[in-house]
């Protein structure tokens, strides 16, 4: 059996927030998510430690990749996954949440990841479900999986260079206020030792975010001044009309990521996009493809392992080791 | 080199509170010496002398409120015939508001005033870009971008910005690139239909008012938002003593909240409609004499910082009609510092509060540096003879569109020379 020693020690029931974890957990997580990093690793099917698991993706907003993910991860250790969509099912016959996780629990399944669009909902569903509840993005609030596959594809790349996690400054830009994923990395990066820095126009930054021990920036020039990485956000096509940003061109003039913006931040700095990317608006097309710099690519890689990291761990804190 | 010597003025220059007997060196379009001694060792013999015989020498005059009907209406107004209106009254340089046809909301809008401006106008002009879309009152403009191209300020024209969130938006958005963000204070609602004060006078008159609140509410809501977004405001023409306190609070407060008032609010007050004389017709409208006098008491200790000529040049046809149905507006860049100096004459307004609420203080605000007498300023000047009773008579003016509620009337006071970059573009009389 690979590595089972490697999680004890493991302390998280639920993965409903980067806050579940402590110090140790992540720790563990990563250097789990590194080691399935290995692709012989990863496919080995002598590795199914899930082998008669059941997993449930439940999600309520529409997502290809994180979905795809979560399943290929947990097929790769072995379990039963099955795909719920209730973007058009029950809730649209006017099911509520919890008379859904009545039905779910009723199928007994031992590890439920759900993607819901008002924030604490997962947290409401790991109130009533026997399982292991995983966030896979609720709301405005955490995409905690998110984060620490970002974590383990950037301290891969510092490797490289002999470099890690604890020391470096990294710029979180763009539309930070409706972003769960920034809020999972402000919160994982700072354990980790990062210096982190928010950059966006006053519309997209969350009131009093200066008081998450963070500092803010208007401006990319002075923001990215330094930094070893530089992480864009997507920006919603229905916030560039002049409600958040006045326009696509002007977001892109101020705050879109091209070479002139990141020549002030250090030699050699890394850039990361969660996905999907609006080309030309937050980023533009010779960074995102630039593989000297972008970790784009290596982040979607990085999201399988590190979710198989998850699912592994979570799976033996049921008690069924 | 060309050199202009002005000889024997009182060089009045409110942002060095300065009120003083003497000369003035022009060199290259820029002010090159002033004082008592600058001919101490005599004039050289090539340089042109004007004797200004105890005239008053100020900065030129900074107007942040001109209406112009180009792009889009150029048989109400144009840049060149509102420049030569500007250089007759002493005003060097002009703000253009955003409502043209289109509207300034784009860079390539920003630039061409700019450039039609420089190529045709005798003084300097500026571009105030839109707030809203075509001034739509819902989508943000390019702020960022239009203030890259020029744009000194930003303004919504004569619309209110009745959606609070928007409004918030666009101060907190503002705030990131320092932007004066202009907002004519008044709730869309309580004004709708309306086109005069709420009073005994209106009421008699049968004419359909908003109470001066409308102004207050809005005035109060802003001045909150821009505690919240830390934006730079100014309240757009003030009308009523009843905001005035909400203002004192506000700066008392810390908050970068600037206030103007229009001359036509200093001079006349609603009596001035009289028999529903339409060209008395204004916006915010003409309200009461305890009003006046105390938006005059607010010019003189400072609580509001700028005169505006709210220059609103409008065609007779669009004047000449019942009250209710004429458009509101007045043309006032010839008369902006004549009606100023006839307050000053009535011992109403005190001539260095006058002055620097038209020359310094819309200076600081827009960031120029014209609008006082530093050596290497741009020579913008205006000589000005405070003692000239004349009375003005709209046909004379050189506006294309000569509608004023000062016509007739008997002024004190008016300008004789103006001098852009050290260009006399305009002279009327000066020995």
């Amino acid at each position: 059996m690979h590595n089972a020693h490697s999680i004890i020690g493991f302390s998280a029931r639920h993965l409903l927030s980067v806050t579940d974890l402590n110090r140790i957990d992540i720790d563990l997580l990563l250097s789990l998510g590194e080691s399935y990093l290995d692709l012989s690793v990863q496919k080995d099917s002598k590795n199914s430690v899930l082998a008669g698991k059941t997993l449930v993706n439940l999600f309520f907003e529409n997502s290809t990749r994180t979905e795809k993910s979560f399943e290929l991860a947990a097929r790769r250790l072995g379990a039963h996954v099955i795909n719920m969509s209730i973007a058009q099912s029950s809730t649209s016959k006017g099911e509520t949440l919890l008379d859904t996780a009545a039905t779910l629990n009723a199928m007994s399944p031992d590890l439920l990841v759900i993607r819901h669009g008002a924030s604490g909902a997962p947290a409401l569903l790991a109130q009533k479900v026997s399982c292991a509840v995983i966030n896979a993005g609720d709301g405005t609030h955490e995409h905690p999986t998110q984060a620490l596959l970002d974590a383990l594809c950037l301290q891969q790349a510092l490797a490289q260079d002999g470099r890690q996690l604890d020391g470096i400054r990294i710029a979180i830009c763009g539309d930070i206020m409706h972003s769960r994923v920034a809020r999972s990395n402000i919160h994982l990066l700072k354990q980790l030792g990062c210096e982190v820095r928010l950059i966006g126009p006053p519309t997209l930054l969350p009131t009093d975010a200066d008081r998450w021990g963070v500092e803010v920036f208007n401006d990319m020039k002075t923001g990215l001044e330094g930094c070893d990485a530089v992480m864009m956000l997507r920006l919603q096509i229905e916030r560039m009309g002049g409600a958040f940003v006045p326009s696509k061109r002007e977001y892109f003039h101020f705050y879109g990521l091209d070479r002139e913006k990141l020549d002030y931040a250090r030699d050699g700095a890394f850039v990361m996009h969660p996905g999907p990317m609006n080309r030309g608006v937050e980023i533009s097309s010779d960074i995102a493809d630039d593989p000297e710099i972008s970790l784009v690519t290596k982040q979607v890689e990085a999201g399988v392992a590190m979710r198989m990291a998850i699912l592994y761990a979570l799976s033996l804190q049921g008690g069924n080791t | 080199m060309s050199k202009l010597a002005i000889l024997g003025a009182r060089i009045i220059d409110p942002a060095n509170r300065l009120d003083d007997i003497g000369d003035v060196l022009v060199e290259d379009g820029k002010i090159a010496g002033l004082g008592r001694a600058v001919f101490a060792d005599g004039l050289a013999e090539d340089i042109k002398t004007i004797d200004a015989n105890g005239l008053i020498l100020s900065p030129g005059l900074i107007d942040m409120r001109v209406v112009t009907g180009e792009p889009g209406a150029e048989h109400k107004e144009t840049l060149a015939s509102a420049g030569i209106a500007a250089a007759a009254g002493g005003v060097t340089s002009m703000v253009v508001m955003p409502q043209t046809n289109p509207v300034i909301d784009d860079i390539s809008l920003v630039d061409y005033i700019m450039r039609r401006g420089r190529e045709t106008s005798p003084v300097k002009v500026y571009a105030a870009g839109a707030l809203t879309k075509g001034l739509n009152n819902t989508d943000m403009t390019e702020l960022g971008m239009m203030a890259e191209a020029g744009a000194v300020m930003f303004s919504n024209g004569e619309n209110a910005i009745a959606d609070t969130q928007l409004m918030r938006r666009i101060m907190a958005y503002s705030s990131t690139f320092n932007a004066l963000i202009a907002h004519r204070a008044y709730d869309p609602y309580l004004s709708k239909g309306t086109c005069a004060h709420e009073s005994e006078f209106a009421s008699r008159r049968g004419l359909p008012a908003a109470p001066a609140l409308s102004e207050r509410i809005m005035a109060e809501r802003d001045m909150a938002l821009v505690e919240l977004t830390g934006a730079r405001y100014l309240l757009d023409m003030v009308s009523s003593a009843e905001t005035l306190p909400a203002i004192t609070r506000a700066k008392k407060r810390g908050l970068d909240v600037n206030v103007s008032v229009s001359i036509n609010h200093l001079a006349l007050n609603e009596l001035d409609i009289g028999d529903y004389r339409s060209f008395a017709k204004l916006d915010p409208p003409l309200r009461g004499e305890d009003d006046r006098l105390a938006l005059l008491a607010a010019v003189n200790d400072g609580t509001i910082d700028i005169i505006v000529s709210a220059h609103d040049p409008r065609p007779s046809g669009e004047k000449r009609r019942p009250f209710a149905e004429s458009a509101a507006g007045a043309v006032g860049l010839e008369l902006l510092l004549s009606a100023g100096l006839t307050l000053v004459a009535d011992e109403q307004l005190d001539i260095l509060a006058l002055l620097k609420a038209v020359t310094s203080n819309p200076a600081d605000l827009l960031g120029l540096p014209q609008g006082r007498l530093n050596i290497g300023a741009p020579a913008d000047l205006v000589l000005i003879n405070p003692n000239t009773p004349w009375v003005c008579d709209a046909d004379t003016l050189s506006s294309i569109s000569r509608n004023t509620p000062f016509d007739e009337r008997k002024m004190q006071g008016k300008a004789v020379m103006t001098i852009c970059d050290g260009v006399v573009v305009f002279e009327d009389g000066v020995g």
